[in-house]
């Protein structure tokens, strides 16, 4: 029996795992953008999509080694932000939610078009785009980490390395960036940007600046996902961008440490509940088919998310006052 | 507190609509705005007296706020244009026109709710290092400025007694408070004009006399204020000019004591209580209430004095 509570290992790995740290980043990114200035990028997907597959490229089929495809990446999600913001950061608020939602999916569907498979891989999307990364992997391959039944080897220790020192640098930016005269600004937007232009700040830069951050952020991160697996246009659908919303408001919308312990938990949680439930189906427990268990973890998310907007509305490290001068 | 009598003049001839100010530092021209059919604001000339306070007047729906819209580029009109301190800032963004010197505050307050009110105030100040994306990220480079703004923002806050909040919530404060935050926050900037939308509406009369004084205090630092009030007390108190608008025009221009005795203006907007003091008005309610009458009849009347 003890093999079935090997979903508890999946769970502690789950916290730390690559998609974890791109769930972090993004989280962050959103965190900067609604949290802080109250922009609603329901399009943090996109910046995914974009980021990953200017990174894909580069590494597999331009061969331009890591860091250039990194700042592929980047570049990328600039743009994308510049494409976004442009036409709608003047605007009132809600146009932007409705044009990022809008263009995120417009990118998933064009990257996985077949007319755009030599360079995207179409639906199946792109592999191995790792390589130059793992090459630049100083930890020998006699080196591994054994946690419970799981075994990790010198490249999983590697990526999740880099990865989880990028979050660090990324929250230590965003802190220094939230509590500085630029942050109150941002701050100022969020309440009344009105306010903030009558005060001679300019309110449009200030947003694009934000809005290129964050979407950066989820650029970047996304890397850390796909390089030791695949880059799959799929994953990057609508359900990410709520995903990520989720994350952002179960650690705190306005809160840099929120969104990176909000994704550990969610994707801790997401084991745990997979394991639970197909632990049910086995011995008979749940009357369900294991196609219906994926269903269900969903719906324990769903619940434990009504239950925290219900009793912490604030999040895990928002600010008590914030949620009560909100409602 | 109350101008003197003996001010020098401010226009040049007689004082009719648009006429000519001696030292002006806004001049408009042409300046119209259309809502669908409703023309809210048809100016054909208009010009605000430097270093002066001028009180812009009017009933309900005459278009004040939305002169005020348009002159902070807050809205855009359909047609006209206008400078500021002899330069055109017509079709200029609100915030140009803000760091400009000319600052505005808003008839329906926006205190930003969840800032500290020290925040708040901080976010007046101007030319800040620390609101650029890189110095943001050296603390080091800000630090020394911030401090400074600080000691100012807290000397200002002492001013309009609200020193004591000066830790919490913006939205925690009372609505006459968010009124005093947002001037006080709009005088962080060192506005050369000062562009006041009802900034006594919800403020109680004792801390309005006090405000009173700090807005004649602002015009002896050399600014120049416009403001929009309904109280006719204040207007008379501290008004160096009065302009009057009805339907979106400007209807009547002049010195306070001249323009209160225009009938016109008399008819169209001010009652029968213009020449009365305000504190005999209330003196008197409080009379009425204490005799036994309807307090919800006294509330009418104190009102009278606002309309
Ligand atoms: N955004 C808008 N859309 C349509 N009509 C508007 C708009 N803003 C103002 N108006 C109309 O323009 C007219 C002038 O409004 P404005 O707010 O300038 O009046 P006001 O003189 O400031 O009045 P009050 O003393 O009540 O504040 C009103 O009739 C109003 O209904
Ligand atoms: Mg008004």
């Amino acid at each position: 029996m003890s093999s079935d509570f090997t979903f508890i290992w999946v769970a502690v790995g789950a916290l730390f795992d690559p998609i974890t740290i791109a769930y972090a980043l993004a989280a962050l990114g959103l965190a900067l953008h609604f949290g802080f200035t109250g922009l609603l990028n329901f399009g943090q997907a996109g910046f995914m999509t974009i980021g990953g597959y200017a990174f894909a490229i580069g590494a597999v089929k331009l061969n331009v080694g890591f860091f250039p495809s990194l700042l592929m990446a980047i570049a990328g999600a600039v743009l994308f932000a510049l494409l976004l913001g442009i036409p709608t950061l003047r605007l009132r608020a809600d146009y932007l939610s409705i044009v990022t939602i809008g263009a995120a999916e417009i990118v998933r569907l064009s990257v996985r078009t077949p007319e755009a498979r030599p360079l995207t891989g179409g639906s199946d999307g792109l592999n191995g785009t790792g390589a130059s990364f793992f090459a630049l992997n100083p930890i020998p391959d006699t080196f591994s980490i054994n946690l419970g039944p799981i075994h990790y080897t010198n490249d999983m220790v590697w990526v999740r390395l880099v990865g989880w020192i990028t979050v660090i640098v990324a929250a230590l930016i965003i802190w220094l960036l939230v509590r500085s005269p630029w942050g109150r600004v941002i701050k100022g937007i969020r309440e009344d940007e009105d306010a903030v232009r009558a005060l001679g700040k300019n309110a449009f830069s200030y947003k694009m600046q934000v809005l290129i951050i964050g979407g950066v952020l989820a650029g970047i991160g996304v890397i850390f996902a796909i390089m030791p697996s695949s880059l799959q246009p799929d994953n990057y659908g609508t359900q990410t961008t709520f995903f990520i919303w989720a994350i952002m408001l179960l650690g705190g919308a306005a809160t840099i440490f929120g969104p990176i312990v909000g994704s550990m938990i969610f994707w801790a949680t997401i084991a745990i509940t997979e394991g639970f439930v197909s632990l049910g189906v086995k011995t008979g427990v749940l009357p369900i088919t294991p196609v219906q268990s994926g269903q269900i973890r969903y719906m324990l998310v769903g619940l434990a998310l009504m239950l925290l907007v219900i009793f912490r509305p604030q999040g895990i490290f928002g600010k008590k006052a914030e949620a009560r001068f909100n409602g | 507190m109350v101008n003197d009598t003996t001010r020098p003049a401010l226009h040049i001839g007689e004082a009719v609509p648009g006429c000519k100010k001696i030292d002006p530092i806004i001049i408009a021209d042409n300046v119209t705005r259309k809502f669908g059919g409703m023309t809210a604001v048809d100016v054909p000339h208009i010009e605000v007296p430097r270093n002066a306070i001028t009180a812009l007047i009017g009933p309900n729906g005459a278009g004040k706020t939305t002169l005020f819209n348009l002159l902070t580029g807050f809205d855009v009109p359909n047609t006209g244009e206008w400078s500021f301190n002899g330069e055109t800032i017509s079709g200029k963004s609100a915030y140009k026109v803000a760091q400009r010197g000319q600052v505005r505050t808003f008839q329906l307050t926006k205190s930003l709710a969840l800032l500290s009110v020290l925040d708040n105030m901080k976010l007046g100040a101007t030319n800040q290092r620390g609101e650029g994306l890189l110095h943001a990220l050296l603390p080091w480079t800000w630090k020394a400025q911030e401090a400074e703004v600080e000691a100012k923002a807290v000397e200002l806050l002492a001013r309009f007694k609200l020193d004591t909040k000066k830790d919490d919530y913006a939205a925690s404060l009372s609505g006459g408070q968010r009124k005093l935050l947002e001037m006080a926050r709009a005088l962080m900037s060192d506005p050369t004009l000062v562009m006041l939308d009802e900034p006594m509406a919800g403020v109680n009369p004792a801390l309005t006399q006090s405000l009173l004084g700090h807005i004649v205090d602002l015009k002896a630092q050399g600014m120049t204020v416009l403001f929009v009030e309904h109280d006719m007390h204040m207007v008379q108190t501290i008004a160096d000019w009065v302009i009057v608008m009805a339907e979106g025009k400007i209807v009547a221009e002049g010195e306070p004591s001249v323009v209160m005795q225009d009938q016109a203006v008399v008819d169209a907007y001010l009652g029968s209580n213009k020449d009365r003091d305000l504190g005999e008005l209330v003196a008197e309610i409080k009379r009425e209430v204490a005799a036994g009458a309807d307090p919800a009849l006294a509330g009418d009347d104190l009102s009278l004095e606002k309309e």
